[in-house]
């Protein structure tokens, strides 16, 4: 039984945030909405860091596959979703919750799409140079979607309203559960560890067998899908999307929690996206500092402790045991 | 045709801007290898310092014949952003040095947020118009065509930054040491070069042109405002990357070409069929372009890692 | 499969500068056969021409039957050919035990899909993993060391787990950059046996490339010299070492027979 338990931990958590959810109704409704938004940043920082932080791919884009699964999940629900649910029985939470899941995969799997698309040449570049194409991705889909027709799908410049608030507190947790259960199974079983071996030393890594720009594409792919189904679960809470909001400044704030959590570590990263959304809130009314102080968290963290606040410590501690 | 040649010669303008920013970026990735990020910031600081250079100089100005103003405010600006330069470059860069390329890149990106909201948080969000240091008026031209005075001070301008840069490059001990810096830094220094020093000297410069490039941009576009420096700056960047990164005459060869090239395809935009909206990203299309078939760019020569 | 080496008339340009020219020769199977020449001969880049982090110009490399150039180094791995660096490429953020495990991927029978639902095949193939890997840490001295960053090792012992790492990918033959350099000669000694234990027990060829005369002279069956990348004499040690070419090459070869000042 103690062999399972790593899946044991999961099926707990997806317990519990069933259990929160069934009671979120006395939840206040301002900090609930802090909570969705702390498991869904959970959620991007988690995927970034296996491809930043394990991998040592410097991806700037990142909000552009946030974007691709918010509009994929999006139209899904917008034009289809009433199918959908006469197809799973009518109203009622069962239709709801399949129709959702539904969109959100679809969503995701477009944005996994993109990552593959854009991963397999843009990965054999240099790091500096990575981080400038992936920067230029995030701005052309940004660009891409602003000049779509106004009426049309996507929506334009002023993008999509009246989306289903599908979100609530299970969605976000089991998505955020599974995402960090599968990324840090993944990183430390021994296929995992080519992510790192990549990371370390690339000509090492080539040189031991290991394909290293299948690993780079296939961490950047899971990064995506799992910014997708971050987007699409923003998306339906939020409610309104548009392309200014995931812009180059959406996937530095992503960037910097990796980078505060520590690159590498997923434990960090978590508590680094706690940190930071809840610090967002309170800056929320000084709006001018907020980008001041990340920008100085940036540069403070990067000349005093560029291991991060929580760096990955479980490399040498108990390891042998995948 | 005559529509052509117009779209051409504007283009023509904007590249020239873009390649003295173009040129900063290839002379920082020359001597240390590294994207610096904040390099568009400077750009819209000088700007602003041109602004409020010439509000503070007004009086001085008035009496002044209007290329001596606009030289005293070129100048001025110049110097002053070349030493911001050198004070982030100290401050925030040098201190990893010896750190992975991509801590520093961070730490560009962090620098280069800081000083646009710092900017934003001091000069206000909202767009000011730059003052006319050039006089308005047209040069004339064949039929239809029209070059304004403002164009083509623009253009003479940034020729005799860029022709001036090759002098310091080409003929002096200075711009001998940033050669051999860029070079092989450990046998530049083992030659007596001061890296640190020839380092700095790279980032004023740089930064010099970028100020430079955003009083002359300031006086084509007469609408300045803090955020102003990201479009330009990527485009530059892409421009560096296309003549081949640390190669100074490739970076004003692919400053001249993104211009020419944004130009046509804006002006264009409706016989292609595409919204005009599309020109911010034409330069992101020639960067995956340029990376995936040669990306040592134009000039540039293939680095390759010793194992 | 026969495990045979072939170099036939290799020559890689880089723009102007032929780093190797027109090289010829063979490693057979279980052959200790040495690589030696001045500095900038060409010899790392011999290296990897066969592993093909470079291509060859002109000429053919094959191993087995398989031609070495138009495959990645991964690929070149999985054929059966490993290697050592010339400057400790260790995967630095990982424990020893990791360094090895890491290369064993290439031979893991479990995909990612296993990784995540990680069933009883996957943990099967984890446990024999381990033990393939502590048994072979065993052999090598470094089993109590399994948990350590390899950053902490001693230096030769860093050159040792290199070793132990590219061995672990079941190659057929083994490159060895320079593998004693920076050893004082009591390392030398326990490397030059090393180097014959692992020949003799995994049954392997070893290429080898090292500047000490010593080391070379002492384990090495045939040994291929190579002057600005032309192979200038091949033969055994006692031909090499009274080789005219050779002597001259290396300007006082007197002087190198004594212990090198390592620098």
């Amino acid at each position: 039984m103690k062999h399972y338990h790593p899946q044991l931990c999961l099926l707990a958590a997806l317990a519990a945030s069933l259990g929160v959810s069934l009671c979120s109704g006395n939840l206040d409704e301002y900090y609930l909405d802090i909570l969705l938004n702390i498991g869904i940043n959970i959620i991007l920082a988690v995927s970034l860091n296996l491809v930043n932080g394990y991998t040592g791919q410097f991806s700037l884009g990142h909000a552009a596959f946030m974007a691709v699964g918010a509009y994929g999940s999006s139209i899904v629900t917008l034009q289809m979703g009433k199918a959908l649910l006469v197809v799973f029985g009518g109203a009622g939470w069962v239709a709801e919750g399949a129709t959702f899941c539904i969109a959100l995969i679809i969503g995701a799997s477009c944005a996994a799409l993109l990552g593959w698309l854009v991963g397999m040449p843009s990965l054999r570049l240099r790091g500096d140079y990575l981080a400038i194409v992936t920067l230029g991705f995030n701005e052309i889909i940004r660009v891409v979607l602003t000049n779509t027709a106004g009426d049309g799908p996507f929506g334009g410049a002023l993008g999509l309203k009246s989306i289903e608030p599908y979100t609530n507190f299970f969605w976000v947790f089991a998505v955020a559960a599974i995402a960090i259960y599968s990324i840090s199974m993944l990183v430390r079983s021994t296929y995992g560890r080519g992510f790192l071996a990549v990371r370390d030393d690339e000509i090492a890594a080539g040189s031991m067998g290991i394909p290293v720009v299948r690993y780079k594409v296939i961490a950047f792919v899971i990064g995506a899908f799992y910014a997708g189904l971050a987007g699409g679960l923003f998306a339906h809470l939020r409610t309104t999307i548009a392309p200014d909001g995931f812009n180059f400044l959406k996937s530095v704030d992503v960037v910097v929690m990796v980078i505060l959590g520590g690159m590498g570590s997923t434990v960090g990263v978590v508590v680094a996206a706690v940190v930071l959304t809840v610090l967002n809130e309170f800056l929320r009314d000084f709006e001018q500092y907020r980008m001041i102080v990340f920008a100085l968290i940036l540069i403070i963290m990067m000349i005093v402790r560029p291991q991060g606040l929580l760096p990955a410590g479980f490399s040498w501690k108990g390891n042998r045991r995948a | 045709m005559e529509q052509f040649i117009q779209q051409l010669l504007n283009g023509l303008f904007l590249g020239s801007i873009y390649a003295l920013i173009a040129l900063g970026y290839t002379m920082v990735y020359g001597v240390l290898r590294f994207i610096n990020f904040a390099h568009g910031d400077i750009f819209m600081l000088g700007a602003y310092t041109g602004l409020y250079l010439s509000k503070a100089l007004s009086p001085l100005l008035a009496v002044l014949p209007w290329p001596f103003g606009i030289a005293l405010v070129l100048l001025l600006s110049m110097l002053l952003c070349a030493g911001l330069g050198i004070a982030i470059e100290f401050l925030a860069y040098r201190p990893l040095r010896d750190k992975p390329r991509l801590n520093v890149l961070i730490t560009a990106i962090g620098v280069s947020l800081l000083i646009e909201y710092t900017a934003q948080l001091f000069f206000g969000a909202t767009q000011r118009p730059f003052p006319t240091l050039i006089p308005a008026g047209n040069v004339g031209g064949i039929g239809a065509l029209n070059v304004t005075q403002t164009q083509l001070i623009v253009l003479i301008t940034a020729l005799a930054l860029m022709f001036g840069l090759r002098q310091v490059v080409m003929n002096t001990r200075m711009g001998l040491a940033m050669r051999a810096l860029s070079l092989n830094p450990t046998a530049s220094a083992l030659m007596g070069v001061n890296n640190s020093v020839v380092i700095s000297f790279t980032f004023g410069l740089g930064s010099a042109l970028a100020a430079a490039g955003g009083i002359l941009y300031a006086s084509l576009y007469p609408s300045i405002e803090p955020f102003m420096g990201i479009l330009p700056g990527l485009k530059a960047f892409v421009a560096a990357v296309l003549g081949g990164i640390g190669n100074i005459p490739g970076a004003a060869l692919g400053g001249l070409i993104i211009g020419i090239t944004e130009t046509l395809v804006a002006g264009y935009s409706q016989n292609i069929g595409i919204p005009s909206g599309y020109r911010d990203a034409v330069a992101f299309v020639i960067l995956i372009l340029i990376l995936l078939f040669k990306p040592s760019g134009l000039l540039g020569k293939v680095e390759r890692e010793k194992v | 499969m026969s495990a045979t080496l072939k170099l036939d008339n290799v020559t890689i340009q880089f723009g102007g500068l032929r780093a190797v020219g027109d090289l010829s020769f063979i490693v057979n199977p279980g052959e200790l056969i040495g690589l030696i020449g001045p500095n900038g001969a060409g010899k790392t880049t011999v290296f990897n021409l066969i592993t093909g982090v470079y291509q060859p110009t002109v000429g053919s490399i094959e191993f087995g039957c398989v031609s070495v150039p138009g495959h990645r180094p991964h690929q070149i791995t999985r054929l059966g050919i490993a290697r050592t660096f010339q400057n400790i490429r260790l995967f630095a953020s990982l424990s020893v035990f990791d360094n090895v495990r890491a290369a064993r991927i290439m031979h893991l029978q479990h995909g990612i899909t296993h990784a995540l639902v990680r069933g009883p095949a996957f943990r099967d193939e984890e446990t024999t993993l381990r033990y393939e890997i502590l048994d072979l840490l065993d052999i090598f001295k470094l089993r109590d060391q399994a948990d350590t960053p390899c950053k902490s090792l001693c230096y030769g012992d860093q050159r040792r787990l290199e070793i132990i790492r590219a061995l672990a990918t079941r190659p057929k033959l083994l490159l060895l950059d320079e593998p004693a350099a920076g050893m004082n000669p009591t390392e030398k000694e326990e490397l030059m046996h090393l180097i014959r234990f692992i020949r003799d027990k995994f049954q392997i060829g070893i290429l080898l490339v090292e500047h000490d005369m010593k080391v070379v002279m002492g384990i090495c069956e045939r040994i291929v010299v190579l002057e600005y990348g032309i192979k200038i004499a091949e033969g055994t040690p006692d031909e090499i070492q009274r080789d005219p070419k050779v002597i001259a090459a290396y300007l006082g070869s007197e002087a190198k027979k004594e212990e090198p000042l390592d620098a």
